[in-house]
């Protein structure tokens, strides 16, 4: 029997009621409809053509607008979904601990199709992009609100027994949404929790021009990949003119296989909080937004909390610790399934309820950011140096690390290796040092920076992370000689062809025609001319796309090219010309027809 | 050609392969050049609209580092390459990428002659598509009773997005879906143009660079040998866009 999905009622007085509620909560902001969409899905599920129309009414938005931003998100749906979205993690690293065979059992045990939806409305299975909980993977997010991570077969058995018992996510084992910490060497960040409010103190003694002098003197770059000294950005936004100077805090951490920023955000929240003032008090904003990915949902209500409770210490609202002047509030904003809203000028976009794509730069979101004003965008990992600049001092954190690449940095250590986790070192670590210190053996390969950053091979482990030599957005993937780096690759490829935002053509079609290469390499049928048109789609992205997203989307695939060739080349049917499609194959329709099948009937012999 | 604006001769400039471009304060790299007679290829960028940056097929080289000239401001003294091997050869990718993502076929298509894409892909030498084609399911909307829309040859240019929202004032297009997904929708409850107050008078109705909208009852009104990119090329600034 075909039961007709469940989606949001607007005939239904109580869910009409929610909607109304969550309308009016928003003020009924225009600005606000990627969080009114969000909260709209979770009532049920899905967002159907009616309720889109109802809130572009509502927001006094086009339909049209409301449908093109719906469509954008991964984590919005438009069309039917299952009442449990079961969505796992497709990281290689969950990849690599077994989440393909585990989707397949779970997908088998439930009767449903990868993508679809089973036929009476209960559950649908796909991936998503990675959840950052590859330290403790296979994970999987559960209704866009709940995670399961240490996956494996008896789990995946047991879940799939609840979801036919119809028990709410809510109710399933706790232990089975535990997040350790995992953090496998501390320095200065993760040494021990900070003190709330001791940062503000120490800043407000300093006074501004002190401060700012310190985070000069510290030369403390932004954490996020692009390094920009995170001084410079403050005080050009800070100068530049406006009606009011907005402190985005960038936890939109996409880039499979970190995630350092998770553990800050759930281990030491009052740092992040702590760092967002003091970049508020250095640019003179009285509005703060985090921008928290969707895939960490989970943590907004703790998040809350600890914003709640640093209004009550005076650390957030009115006149911060006492001092006159000092007004600053922090909202967050739960991005809803899109990699490219990590860079800024997307984030922003995003914040003020439109589609993720960049803006053209100039003018760089310090000038003219969300609402045409003057914005400071810095990444989790930043904000929380700025506290200890704040407590120690400029010269302090300088000291710390190498004269370009001051200070530690956080690594998200995930792959072949025996305690995976979060790992802090001074900035210019060689990568030598982290593989010996995370247990990795017969390492054939790291990725650092995660897919849009460097594959280093074994010779070159004695690299530095720094700046000036590998920089790093933190992830730490690490592949020993059984893995096939094609594989790797090939994983990659489908991450940004998923993720890319489609606006301009090298990436939009790029992404998808490196996708369909890798593939046709994957199944046998590559030839050396599909290779080097992959070589030629990576210089063409490199020097044609509209952001950093598309620039660096074949990184690995360059990478991995010109280091391992031998992948590649083993998969080649032939290092001339093979076509796309089995010639052969094509015939099993005339052979059919015909009533054939003798040798003639086949232009190579029959396996 | 159009006769370029008169500049002050003291106006500042840079160099486009060599010869200079005089420009007033403001201008991007592509606006400039227009201005002065020269060609940069391109299909999102339309001297009315606001630069958009999409395509990609302007872009250009300024001190090694590439950029879209049509978002790229002019600068005194910069050496701007563009009609190069190397950029017309990315040209000629882009256009590629374009042709296999849609489905286009140029000679069934009413708009053969008088589309841009057709024309920029003469003038950058493509012979063939490279890639092997996306063939992607696009139904094509004929509600309207005076406009067809065949989403098949879409570039996502969104001129008619920015013509309908600024000139027209009426939003009746917008942009859906990501990645290669990413798509033109129309602004109605059944998503279907005959439900919106688009008009044949409208500018987005005549500004499609290729043959997404078009007017119906007059496919062939100017026959083949006489249109737009017949006589003339994409080069010709005076016939380069639509309209």
């Amino acid at each position: 029997m075909l039961i007709e999905p469940t989606t949001v009622s607007l005939r239904n007085t109580f869910q009409r009621n929610a909607v109304e509620l969550i309308l009016s909560t928003r003020q009924r902001d225009p600005h606000s409809l990627v969080q009114v969409l969000r909260e709209v899905q979770a009532l049920h599920t899905w967002l159907s053509r009616e309720t889109l129309a109802y809130v572009a009414r509502e927001l006094g938005l086009t339909l049209a607008h409301v449908e093109g931003v719906a469509t954008f998100y991964r984590f919005l749906h438009t069309a039917p979904v299952g009442e449990y979205r079961i969505l796992f993690s497709d990281n290689i690293t969950d990849r690599m601990l077994g989440s393909a065979d585990l989707m397949a059992q779970l997908c088998k045990v439930l009767g449903v199709e990868r993508g679809q939806m089973r036929a009476d409305g209960r559950v649908s299975v796909d991936f998503c992009s990675c959840t950052g909980l590859c330290d403790q993977g296979p994970a999987l997010l559960v209704n866009h609100a709940q995670i399961v991570t240490g996956l494996d077969a008896a789990r995946v058995e047991e879940m799939a027994k609840l979801i036919e018992a119809h028990v709410p996510a809510t109710e399933w084992p706790s232990e089975w949404s535990r997040v350790n910490d995992n953090i496998g060497r501390a320095d200065v960040l993760l040494a021990e929790r900070s003190q709330p409010g001791a940062a503000i103190s120490a800043a407000l003694a300093l006074g501004v021009a002190g401060f700012m002098r310190e985070m000069r003197l510290s030369n403390l770059r932004g954490r996020g990949g692009a390094g920009f000294v995170t001084a410079k950005k403050w005080e050009l936004c800070a100068s530049a003119a406006g009606a009011a100077h907005y402190l985005v805090c960038n936890a939109d951490e996409g880039e499979p296989g970190t995630f350092k920023d998770r553990l800050l955000l759930s281990h030491d929240p009052d740092m992040v909080f702590e760092g967002m003032t003091l970049g508020a008090l250095a640019i003179g904003a009285r509005h703060g937004l985090m921008y928290l990915r969707g895939e960490y949902r989970y943590l907004l209500d703790p998040l809350c909390a600890v914003l709640d409770r640093r209004r009550g210490q005076r650390l957030l609202g009115k006149s911060i610790q006492g001092h006159d002047g000092f007004d600053f509030d922090i909202d967050i904003h739960v991005g809803a399934g899109a990699y490219v809203c990590g860079e800024e000028s997307s984030l922003i976009e995003s914040l003020e309820g439109k589609r993720g794509t960049p803006r053209i730069r100039p003018p760089f979101p310090a000038e003219h950011g969300y609402l045409g004003q003057p914005t400071a965008v810095d990444n989790v990992e930043t904000l929380c140096a700025a506290t200890h600049v704040a407590l120690r001092g400029g010269a302090w954190w300088a000291a710390i690390g190498t004269p370009k690449s001051t200070g530690t940095s956080l690594h998200s250590v995930s792959g072949d290796c025996d305690h995976p986790g979060v790992y802090e070192y001074p900035m210019g670590t060689s990568v030598d040092r982290i593989l010996e210190d995370c247990g990795a053996r017969d390492t054939q390969a790291v990725q650092v920076g995660g897919p849009s950053g460097k594959c280093l091979s074994a010779m070159e482990f004695g690299r530095r992370i720094g700046f000036e030599d590998v920089p790093s957005a933190g992830a730490f993937m690490v592949f020993d000689r059984s893995r096939d780096m094609f594989e790797v690759a090939h994983n990659y490829a489908g991450f940004f062809a998923e993720e890319s935002c489609g606006f301009c053509t090298p990436c939009r079609v790029g992404t998808a025609l490196v996708l369909k290469g890798m593939d046709k390499l994957a199944s046998g049928r590559g030839s050396r001319r599909d290779v080097d048109l992959l070589s030629g789609i990576d210089t063409l992205m490199h020097d044609t796309t509209h952001c950093g997203l598309g620039g660096s989307a074949c990184n690995a695939l360059h990478d991995t090219i010109i280091k391992f060739r031998p992948a590649y080349e083993r998969r080649l049917k032939s290092l001339h010309f093979e076509p796309a499609f089995d010639l052969d194959a094509e015939l099993a329709t005339s052979r059919r027809l015909t009533g054939r099948n003798d040798p003639a009937a086949h232009l190579e012999p029959a396996q | 050609m159009s006769t370029p604006d008169p500049v002050a001769p003291t106006a500042p400039a840079f160099s486009l392969d060599g010869i200079d471009v005089p420009f007033t304060a403001g201008e991007t790299i592509l606006e400039a050049s227009r201005r002065a007679g020269r060609y940069i290829p391109h299909l999102c960028w339309h001297p009315d609209f606001h630069p958009q940056g999409s395509c990609r097929v302007c872009t250009v080289k300024v001190k090694g580092r590439t950029g879209a000239a049509c978002t790229l401001q002019a600068a005194p003294g910069a050496v701007v390459e563009s009609n190069t091997d190397e950029l017309n050869g990315q040209r000629k990718t882009l256009l590629q990428m374009l042709f296999v993502e849609g489905n286009h076929f140029c000679p069934s298509c009413e708009k053969s002659g008088n589309c841009l894409l057709q024309a920029t892909a003469y003038e950058m030498g493509m012979q063939d598509v490279l890639f092997e084609e996306f063939y992607p399911r696009r139904p094509i909307d004929a509600s309207h009773p005076d406009i067809l829309l065949d989403f098949n040859r879409c570039i996502l240019c969104e001129l008619c997005v920015r013509a309908s929202d600024v000139v027209d004032g009426k939003n009746i297009f917008a942009i859906a879906g990501h990645g290669i997904g990413t798509h033109l929708v129309v602004n109605s409850e059944s998503g279907k143009l005959g439900d919106t107050d688009m008009a044949l008078a409208d500018r987005a109705a005549s500004i499609c660079p290729v043959g997404v909208i078009l007017p119906k009852r007059r496919g062939f009104v100017i026959p083949i040998g006489e249109r737009r990119y017949d006589p003339h090329s994409a080069a010709d600034t005076a016939t380069q866009e639509a309209s």
